[in-house]
């Protein structure tokens, strides 16, 4: 059944339009990621959720009542900031037990939900710490402490662990699911970036210039995406200039190194692009027959995957992504590595193509 | 003058010195002595005076007879208190105007904000003796007939001082208000279900807090040393007492100088020790 509903919602600034014709049906307990880059008008949708600012049109409806035009302090509603937003006067309790002191509920119960929730966030101890003592990722934990005090009927994060470094954000994020799983509040998460959107997630929503580009569960939108944007946002492209050697033959100069396309290359100019998607390439010989050689530039753990950046000789680097493997040691810095993948992974593009081009075309050629 | 004298003169000489560069220590230490005079001429600028001030209270015979007849007049007192008084309801009257509409502002007027600055700096501008002349031509008669009681023109006092007090409580409040992230905490109280009065009251005053207090303290000295308005309006203040005192004695209105210069002091160190104690001064929001 539907619990959180947004239908026909759009949201103009003057002449311009922030958010345009959104429609989602949420499911109690629900996770929802809105996902894309800054200006998309996912936080003007989450704060037209939180009631921080109002649709021109459309409605938003929770558990069949409406409350589109409703104050946010009667909307029953938790929010989360990307800033924590912490009361820098109140404890750490304090902070926790706001809402339930404005509710006016008796002072017992408030010890009481404050003591469990500082459990439910690990931080048993810290309930007269003010937030200046604590660090980022405990602070975005009191945060949503606080946000889930009142029992709030929909839960929203608002880009809540962009200020936190990498190691913590992922802590955190899987501690921010495992809580929401455990009391089934319906959620809705603002996002830029992918990864998290991915990891999180039941539903994905990926907006662009205000209106939704597509709605599905993660591998739907990393596998099928519906539109060039989606694709080009969702995953990364490596996009190479290259020369034709032999046309019908498929070969090509990348970078002084030669490669192979598994199909003929017919096209009016000889320098084309090369598109490839970095999980296609490997590090070493094994990834097919076409090998590049480059240098290390940047490698980046992102968990279970570990992004490489290879410096092909002329200037042009190529992304690529493996397994993160404890018995393997990442590369290293300025390492010249051999990479590798097979002639069916290189696709061709006329001159000097876009990401949205290199899209477009590997959509019409599915 | 003889405070004044080392400063330039000693600039002077390191201006030769420089035209003679002898090694990056040397200038270095020359640099620091230029640094330490100039520091001095400050402080002879600034306690010469005071220190000239005390000897001559101290003239007086019996010894301290200045401090004791100005301590043991009843207008002494009496003015101090009444002026002490009405500088309570100023600072309250003050607080209650600039603390919302400032917040306001910030939140959700900023187009606004350039002509709330001119208009709290009009004070400046416009001297009191216009503005008091307004306020009796207006209130002397129907319908607002205040200069005829007493607690008519105490109130007339505490509004012309309330706008006195403008500038310097804005320009506290206001960058109180700029050091806490409004807007997202004024969201954040919301979304907890908070009406606009809980906000004011349990987020935002406390947090402004040391704010407050400065601009309470620099209001507080003005309306202690007010002079034009009160005599105008009639009113037994401090200002109008020690303007009498200046005419009538000879020492001891540098008594009377010295005493309500200590009581500063004494306010100033006031604003160190209550900020430094609060809890409230520390970065809302951002990575730490």
């Amino acid at each position: 059944m539907t619990f959180l509903e947004l239908t026909g919602v759009q949201k103009q600034f003057g002449e311009t339009y922030a958010v345009r014709d959104f429609n989602l049906s949420a499911e109690r307990g629900e996770f929802v990621s809105f996902l894309g880059p800054s200006g998309c008008g996912k936080t003007t949708t989450l704060r037209m959720i939180a009631g921080f600012e109002q649709p021109t049109a459309g409605t938003i409806t929770v558990n069949g009542e409406d409350i589109t035009y409703r104050p946010p302090n009667r909307r029953n509603v938790g929010m989360v900031f990307q800033s924590y937003a912490l009361f820098p006067n109140m404890t750490v309790a304090g902070n926790i037990g706001f809402g339930m002191k404005v509710r006016k509920r008796p002072s017992n119960e408030i010890k009481k939900r404050v003591g469990e929730l500082l459990e439910l966030i690990n931080l048993p101890d810290r309930g007269d710490r003010y937030p200046y003592q604590l660090s980022g990722g405990q602070q975005q934990r009191v945060a949503l402490a606080r946000a889930l005090a009142i029992e709030p009927q929909v839960l929203l994060l608002d880009e809540p662990l962009s200020a936190l470094d990498a190691k913590i954000r992922v802590a955190l994020r899987k501690e921010i699911r495992s809580i929401q799983r455990q009391l089934g509040i319906t959620t809705v998460y603002v996002t830029h970036d992918q990864e998290e959107a991915l990891s999180l997630s039941d539903r994905v929503v990926v907006m662009s210039e205000g209106r939704i580009e597509q709605i599905g569960p993660p591998p739907d939108i990393y596998n099928f995406p519906a539109t060039p944007f989606v694709a080009s946002f969702v995953g990364t492209l490596n996009l190479l200039a290259a020369q034709i050697v032999d046309g019908p033959g498929g070969r090509l100069t990348l970078d002084g190194q030669e490669i192979r396309s598994a199909k003929p290359v017919a096209t009016g100019t000889r320098n084309v692009t090369v598109a490839l998607r970095p999980e296609s390439v490997e590090l070493g010989e094994a990834g097919g027959s076409n090998r590049l050689t480059g240098q290390v530039e940047d490698v980046s753990f992102l968990g279970s995957i570990v992004r490489t950046r290879v410096r092909l000789g002329e200037g042009a680097t190529v992304s690529l992504d493996t397994f993160n493997d404890p018995g393997l040691a990442a590369a290293t810095i300025g390492e010249t590595v051999t990479v590798s993948f097979p002639p069916e992974a290189a696709l061709v593009l006329a001159g000097q193509a876009s990401t949205e081009d290199a899209i477009e075309q590997a959509i019409a050629e599915k | 003058m003889t405070t004044q004298g080392p400063g330039p003169i000693a600039v002077a000489k390191t201006m030769e010195g420089l035209t003679a560069p002898r090694g990056a220590a040397g200038r270095r230490r020359r640099g620091s002595l230029v640094w330490w005079l100039v520091f001095l001429a400050g402080v002879l600028y600034f306690f010469v005076p005071l220190y000239a001030t005390l000897l001559f209270s101290l003239r007086a015979q019996p010894a301290f007879a200045a401090y004791s007849n100005v301590l043991n007049d009843a207008q002494f007192a009496g003015s101090l208190l009444y002026s002490a008084i009405i500088a309570v309801l100023t600072i309250i009257t003050s607080i209650a105007i600039i603390v919302p509409t400032a917040y306001w502002v910030r939140l959700r007027l900023p187009r606004l904000r350039p002509i709330v600055e001119f208009v709290t700096l009009l004070p400046f501008v416009i001297p009191p003796v216009i503005l008091v002349f307004g306020l009796i031509r207006t209130y002397s008669g129907d319908p607002f007939p205040l200069t005829y009681s007493d607690l008519g023109s105490d109130a007339l006092l505490v509004s012309a001082y309330v706008v006195l007090s403008f500038p310097y409580m804005y320009r506290a409040v206001d960058s109180g208000l700029r050091a806490i992230d409004v807007r997202t905490l004024t969201e954040a109280a919301q979304s907890m279900g908070a009406g606009w009065f809980t906000i004011l009251w349990r987020v935002i005053f406390p947090n402004l807090r040391v704010s407050l207090l400065s601009g309470a303290f620099l209001t507080f000295a003005i309306v202690i040393g007010e002079f034009t308005i009160a005599t105008f309006l009639a009113r037994p203040a401090f200002g109008p007492y020690l303007s009498l005192l200046g005419q009538n004695k000879a020492y001891e209105p540098a008594a009377v100088s010295l005493i309500s210069f200590g009581l500063t002091w004494i306010a100033m160190g006031m604003i160190q020790l209550i900020g430094r104690a609060a809890p409230g001064r520390v970065q809302v929001g951002g990575a730490r």
